[in-house]
């Protein structure tokens, strides 16, 4: 019996055969179209992260995969793709800045973002856990003191929150304001760095903008370090930096105050 | 399936949007082909994927006028098959790794009634010399044009066809001999 060529064609366009269903997702995942995920347990419940070869792109403290895929491509344009954890390092890295509420060594995806908005997000990560500053100060800090709305809407579109902090910037009157995933979520991750939220919207609602020490004649904004530290009877409110220079105070080099009001 | 201009055509206007089209439209026959020439699953699967991520960060740093030129199918099996060499050559400086000698079985997408007709044609591939292996894969398994095989392997077109007829001839034979 002998097969004829046409029969041996045949024979070779048998070995086709289809590629594993996994591969696909983990060449776009490699290549960074397309965003691996997973969940962290975060300050103020479960969070989302999305991630790929370049780092952390998108995290969101979100109830459900369905929610964060919504947020995932609005923020980074991409899709999700697989679930995946973390690369060991980069695991470490994420909990050491969920514990310390500082960005440390975590590698983030920020690309696709401004120029203006990583300034913004660069600044705002320099905020200390716990300290809250209005976003005219984020403004003038990167120099761009017109910009306050566009700061407004670089950290309401922030792809990254809790680890670049866009909570810990508020209003310019100094009180706490909105957040892209809803006002109690700000208002429980400033608690759970030790700020009181509502002390902080009583102080604004007064008209309250600084707070000086009449032993050192500095101000600051209220939950700067150094103000915390002021004792009772040395404290001394100012409703405007004009008002607390012309008390003869100056501004503290740490918060370094916006005069704007 | 998408034609191959069209597709370098849209990765030069947008290389990102574009992509995912090309690792659909490519990725069975890329594995096919890997899979055949490695002999082992898990060897394929890791040339096919190197290979696309290899491509895709090439593109990236074309122009696009150089993208919408490239015969997209050639170059991609290009990577493929450079890819594939490589690990043959790595593999065969430890001689205690048996995935190039040993047959493991075939991929689970094919059908049960062919496995025997798949792993009989494999072996009968790897009696053959690895250039005439390359050029039956790439011109039945891949199912490339015949120029695009001689762009593939950088061997003249008139080699490829003769290749091609002798190759199958001597397949005919082997695998005549075998079921006899």
């Amino acid at each position: 019996m002998s097969q004829d060529l046409e029969t041996t064609e045949g024979a070779l366009r048998g070995l086709r055969t289809e590629a594993p269903p996994s591969l696909a997702g983990r060449v776009l995942t490699e290549t960074g179209l397309v965003d691996a995920w997973t969940t962290v347990r975060g300050p103020g419940g479960d969070l989302f992260i999305a991630h790929n070869p370049e780092g952390v792109s998108c995290v969101a403290p979100v109830g459900s995969l369905g929610e964060f895929a919504d947020v995932h491509a609005s923020r980074t344009g991409r899709r999700l793709g697989v679930e995946q954890e973390l690369a060991a390092r980069q695991a470490t890295a994420l909990r050491r800045v969920l514990a310390t509420g500082r960005p440390g060594s975590l590698r983030i995806d920020l690309r696709g973002l401004t120029g203006f908005q990583r300034a913004v997000l660069a600044k705002t990560a320099e905020i200390p856990p716990g300290e809250l500053r209005p976003y005219a100060w984020v403004a003038r800090e990167i120099g761009n003191a017109g910009a306050v709305r566009a700061v407004g809407s670089a950290l309401n579109r922030n792809p990254v929150p809790v680890v670049l902090p866009c909570h810990r910037v508020g209003r310019s009157d100094g009180s706490v304001g909105d957040y892209a995933f809803g006002r109690h979520m700000k208002r429980d991750l400033l608690r759970a760095e030790g700020t009181d939220p509502d002390t902080v919207d009583e102080l604004a609602r007064r008209g309250i903008r600084f707070i000086g020490s009449d032993t050192t004649l500095v101000y600051c904004h209220p939950t700067c370090r150094h103000a915390r530290r002021i004792t009772a009877a040395h404290r001394v409110e100012f409703r405007s930096a004009p008002a607390a220079a012309a008390a003869g105070y100056r501004s503290c080099k740490t918060c370094r105050p916006v005069a704007a009001a | 399936m998408t034609d191959a201009a069209g597709l370098a055509g849209a990765l030069a206007r947008d290389l990102d949007a574009a992509f995912p089209e090309l690792v659909t439209t490519y990725q069975d026959r890329m594995y096919a082909t890997a899979l055949r020439l490695t002999r082992a699953p898990s060897d394929a699967e890791d040339v096919t994927q190197e290979a696309l991520v290899r491509a895709y960060r090439a593109l990236g740093g074309y122009a696009p006028d150089r993208i919408r030129s490239l015969q997209l199918r050639a170059w991609l099996w290009t990577i493929l098959v450079n890819l594939v060499r490589n690990r043959a050559r790595t593999r065969s400086r430890r001689p205690h790794d048996t995935a190039l000698g040993g047959v493991e079985p075939a991929a689970g997408a094919d059908p049960a009634g062919d496995a025997v007709a798949v792993v009989a044609v494999t072996n009968a591939l790897g009696a053959l010399r690895p250039v005439e292996r390359e050029v039956l894969v790439l011109r039945y398994v891949a199912d490339l044009p015949l120029d695009e095989v001689s762009d593939t392997l950088g061997i003249p077109l008139g080699t490829v066809k003769s290749h091609v007829h002798r190759s199958l001839a001597r397949l005919r034979t082997i695998l005549g001999e075998e079921t006899r």
